[in-house]
């Protein structure tokens, strides 16, 4: 899964795709995982930073990355592959 | 390096200008403690799901509803309706407040004897009373209130034939506005049927006719209704003062009086749009005193009011068993209790809140229960925060009706603890185990093996 590269996202987790218009807000852990994904970072290498940052082990993580990508998805932020 | 406390990611669009249907009210003001108790040590010690309920705030809200009353009118009693939550413990609260008993049934009669109400503080209501429930409430100088004139038959039978007297009231239903007039209940009104009972009634040699009752409905959002019923009450009570020469001793104004809840369906907050009970004492109590009794004759106010007494002391903890996002992209979050034991979620959207602390971020989910049937929502859709498996959530209000309409449905009632006025926990109900169930099932012999 590819993000698409032209949306902006703030410190604070709010996102703009000036594709669409369309503003959304997301978590801190969000932020980070899009920032990672911008920055071509493949699953395996999210969790790996991710379960050694949180107290979340990699397993219960992957399923919720999973979750987010389909969030992405679902609000046209990620770019065709 | 200590790891971070984990959230699970997710993202929200934001709908400049447009308000979301739902969006303008946010649950996620974290719940921890009931009455000082941690919510997290009620679930550990009692298991989840657990009914607690509040000691102080049964009293808080009884001590209430008396001073509204009683500040306006010289006397009242309240009878605590058992069929609202009748676990003992819970009814000997509002016994210590003063509180009478309405039953509608032997059993909850019964109960209501063997808490150790007077025969004489219990009001039976209903429509099925047989034979021997009646001459058992006759013998303990019960109030009965009459629902239908196969009843009115019974008592003029059993009273003639045992020659004891029987105290009693008739229930008696009226157009006050409300739509559905609730008429399957008592004699009408309007149509002549109920001066036609306390016709019978004074005619009768064994029956005393004590008092007038009628319940409008529940859930009345109108103080103008009570106010209609109240003179109705009244119009009958003159005429049989000045037919019979007789003052009618208690007018019964029911129950009905809603509690903070939030109707499914309503754009807002329960406590944004219900009268306080103020409103209703006012509209009742002035309805009264301006009818025109003789001072002597101003009849006692009895109110049965149950789920405006008992809704906000009563809480469901629960637990988040699953996540899942359904196939139009919304979240779904399954807790691992449903209708079964919170009956209520059929007419209320309940307020839920977690009870650990969450950040800011929240999302729109749909709340089912655990039951493997389609019927299990809890909440159609609620903003909470990023839930997690295992997370603890608190269902607020909840005192009224659902531990007595619950149902032992695939799966079994859970504990329901009290939380005295110092903070104590006590267990008022034991939770169900498979033994319960096995305790009260039969098998045929011929059905007891099987080769598969
Ligand atoms: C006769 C009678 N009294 C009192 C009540 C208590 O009503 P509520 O919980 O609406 O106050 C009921 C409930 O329906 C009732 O049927």
């Amino acid at each position: 899964m590819k993000i698409n590269k032209n949306i902006a996202i703030s410190e604070s987790g709010f996102i703009f795709n000036p594709g669409t218009g369309d503003s959304f807000s997301t978590n801190p852990i969000g932020a980070e995982i899009i920032q990672l994904l911008k920055d071509d970072k493949k699953p395996s290498e999210i969790i790996k930073v991710i379960s050694s940052k949180y107290q979340i082990d990699g397993p219960s993580f992957e399923k919720d990355l999973e979750d987010f990508y389909s969030q992405l998805r679902d609000g046209s932020l990620t770019a065709y592959e | 390096m200590e790891k971070l406390r984990y959230e699970r990611p997710a993202i929200k669009k934001l709908n400049a200008g447009l308000m979301n249907k739902f969006g303008t009210r946010t649950e996620y003001a974290p719940c921890t403690h009931i009455d000082g108790v941690a919510v997290k040590d009620l679930i550990k010690e009692y298991g989840s799901p657990v009914f607690v309920i509040s000691e102080r705030t049964i009293r808080k809200t009884s001590q209430n509803a008396n001073r509204a009353f009683k500040t306006r009118y010289p006397k009242v009693q309240f009878a605590w309706s058992y069929k609202t939550n009748y676990i003992d413990a819970v009814c000997n609260v509002f016994h210590q407040e003063g509180s009478w008993a309405e039953v509608v049934s032997i059993f909850e009669y019964q109960k209501a004897i063997d808490n150790g109400v007077p025969g004489n503080k219990i009001i039976f209501n209903g429509p099925e009373k047989s034979v021997a429930d009646l001459e058992q409430a006759v013998n303990n100088g019960s109030f009965i209130h009459i629902d239908h004139f196969d009843e009115l038959y019974d008592l003029i039978e059993l009273t003639g034939r045992i020659k004891k007297k029987a105290k009693v009231a008739i229930r008696v239903n009226m157009d006050t506005g409300i739509y559905p007039m609730w008429d399957r209940f008592g004699f009408n009104y309007e149509t002549g049927q109920a001066w036609n009972a306390i016709t019978k009634i004074m005619a009768s040699e064994y029956l005393e006719l004590e008092g007038l009752h009628s319940h409008i409905g529940t859930f009345m959002l109108s103080t103008q209704a009570y106010s209609i019923a109240a003179s109705k009450l009244s119009d009958l009570a003159v005429n049989i003062k000045y037919k019979y020469n007789k003052a009618i001793h208690y007018l019964d104004l029911g129950g009905g009086f809603p509690s903070a809840n939030t109707l499914r369906g309503s754009y807002l907050p329960g406590a944004d749009v219900i009268p306080s009970i103020d409103d209703f004492a006012e509209a009742i109590t002035s309805t009264i005193l301006n009818y025109g009794y003789k001072t002597e004759d101003l009849p006692l106010l009895i109110l049965e009011t149950g789920r405006a007494l008992i809704d906000d002391a009563g809480y469901l903890l629960g637990s988040v068993l699953a996540n899942k996002r359904l196939s139009d992209g919304r979240r779904a979050t399954i807790m691992d209790f449903g209708v079964n034991i919170l009956f209520t979620s059929f007419w209320y959207e309940h307020k839920i809140t977690p009870a650990q602390e969450f950040s800011q971020h929240t999302e729109d989910m749909v709340m089912y229960g655990p039951l493997c049937m389609n019927i299990d929502v809890v909440r159609q859709s609620v903003n909470l925060p990023l839930l997690n498996k295992g997370d603890q959530v608190v269902v607020h209000k909840v005192g009224a009706y659902n531990m007595t309409q619950w149902m032992q449905f695939i799966a079994m009632r859970p504990k329901v603890i009290l939380i005295d006025m110092d903070g104590k926990p006590h267990i008022i109900r034991e939770n169900e185990t498979v033994d319960t169930l096995r305790s009260m099932e039969r098998k045929p012999d011929y059905l007891k093996k099987f080769k598969l």
